[in-house]
């Protein structure tokens, strides 16, 4: 505890490019334009191939191979391979983690609704894309918003190993703090982590509860 | 540098026991977590499935571990495991597994068809023998598909313990790192994405021995 109050009550860690202000918004920098760029990735493909079912047992493989990939590793190596200029060596791995949790939810998810209700929405007259868009992904919507969480989640957390290449963000606090033993700042560092991803955690929960339908979610039973 | 191959394969060659110890380390600290996580993740999955009122909260708390970056748990944990011990790594890795076991257990037990444990009361089984013979055999799917998440994630964590000083192959990566060397880093993926692969198809394995039924109805 003593250790938290060192580090968060010294005014030296609240300003300037090495505060906290400043390492959070590189943090959330790496971990937003990541997960953006999963999602662009791994939202229309899951939605094709849970649609259509073609090409599913390949990309799903591959996806879940992908999932073994250790982040230090890809990061070290594309940084040794591509040097530091930009933020891309970081983007790189932290995409590859966030797509396959992103993508193998969205395909279960279109996958697994009832072909009931899929035959009864191609009765009523609604077409290919019409059936995808106003009756697949709102039922599919929680197990896609679980793969968008799982991945938000690991990205956060993980954009700290970006310190260990020098890059910034808020791993910079753990991996100097562990370099220069000056456990204060490695200890808050680590809190200030767990804190950003407990808000995302919320954040998705909060976000599930408005855009899921009640009758999907079961807040309401529909009679 | 740019003469630097992206694999010296005489270096893998001299360094070979080297890496075989990492390798035994990794599997180590990566299987480990899981077999004590699936064993504490059953009963606390049964209990969920007997007081439901249970089982909201322990997700809840499972969430909320999960969510904390294992970096920052390898950190705090030190003072207590001590630095670079098999332990500060292998602690958080069995919350992680537990935090996927539990909801598979409770899915799975879920999964089980009404008729079918109606049927195994009105032939006479116990609760116990219920449970054993017929209900976690049904539970297995689902329960499996919980432990290859959790182990592919495992494996691939172990790593990340390097920067902690206890990695298994993740040493590959500081390694390489710090001498600006490919080879190590190319081995160390390579190896953890291989040993992910192999105890995934490991565990197939065991799904389609443990369910003999789903081979017999032809349906995978």
């Amino acid at each position: 505890m003593n250790w938290l109050i060192d580090f968060f009550g010294d005014p030296v860690n609240w300003s300037g490019p090495d505060g906290i202000p400043a390492r959070l918004l590189e943090h959330l920098e790496f971990a937003g334009l990541s997960l953006l760029l999963a999602m662009l990735i791994a939202l229309p493909l899951g939605l094709l191939i849970g649609h259509t079912g073609r090409g599913a047992l390949l990309v799903v493989s591959i996806a879940n191979a992908a999932r073994a990939l250790p982040t230090l590793g890809l990061l070290v190596l594309i940084v040794l391979l591509m040097g530091v200029g930009t933020i891309l060596p970081v983007l790189i791995p932290l995409v590859a983690l966030a797509v396959p949790p992103i993508l193998v939810n969205t395909y279960e998810g279109i996958r697994g609704v009832d072909p009931d209700l899929r035959d009864a929405a191609y009765g009523m007259g609604l077409r290919g894309r019409q059936v995808l868009g106003r009756v697949l992904v709102p039922v599919a919507l929680p197990l896609i918003l679980l793969g968008l969480r799982l991945a938000a989640i690991q990205v956060v957390a993980t954009a700290t190993v970006a310190a260990y290449v020098g890059l910034g963000g808020l791993g910079r606090f753990i991996i100097d703090g562990l370099a220069t033993k000056n456990f204060p700042s490695t200890i808050g560092g680590a809190v200030l982590v767990a804190l950003l991803a407990l808000l995302v955690q919320l954040g998705f929960t909060l976000v599930q509860r408005a855009t899921v339908s009640p009758g999907v979610s079961e807040r309401q039973t529909i009679r | 540098m740019s003469e630097e191959p992206l694999v010296r394969w005489d270096w893998i060659g001299r360094n070979w026991p080297t890496i075989q110890g990492l390798l035994a380390d990794h599997i180590v600290m990566a299987l480990v977590p899981i077999v004590i996580g699936l064993l504490i993740a059953l009963p606390l999955g049964l209990a969920g499935v007997r007081w439901r009122w249970l089982y909201q909260p322990t997700v809840g708390v499972m969430n909320v571990i999960y969510s904390l970056p294992s970096l920052a748990v390898f950190i705090v944990l030190i003072p207590v495991t001590g630095l670079a011990t098999r332990l500060t790594v292998m602690v958080p890795l069995t919350f992680y597994a537990m935090a996927v076991l539990i909801p598979a257990v409770v899915d799975g037990l879920g999964s089980v068809p009404d008729h079918v444990r109606q049927s195994a009361v009105a032939m006479g089984f116990t609760p116990l023998r219920r449970l054993l013979q017929v209900e976690l055999p049904i539970a297995v799917p689902v329960v499996l598909a919980g432990l290859r998440v959790a182990t592919v994630a495992s494996v691939s964590l172990v790593s990340v313990g390097a920067l902690v000083g206890r990695g298994g192959l993740g040493y590959l990566f500081i390694d390489g790192w710090q001498r600006q060397f490919y080879t190590p880093i190319v081995v160390g993926i390579v190896l953890v994405v291989v040993l992910a692969g192999v105890a995934d198809l490991l565990l197939i394995l065991a799904q389609r021995l443990l369910t003999p039924w789903s081979r017999a109805r032809g349906s995978a």
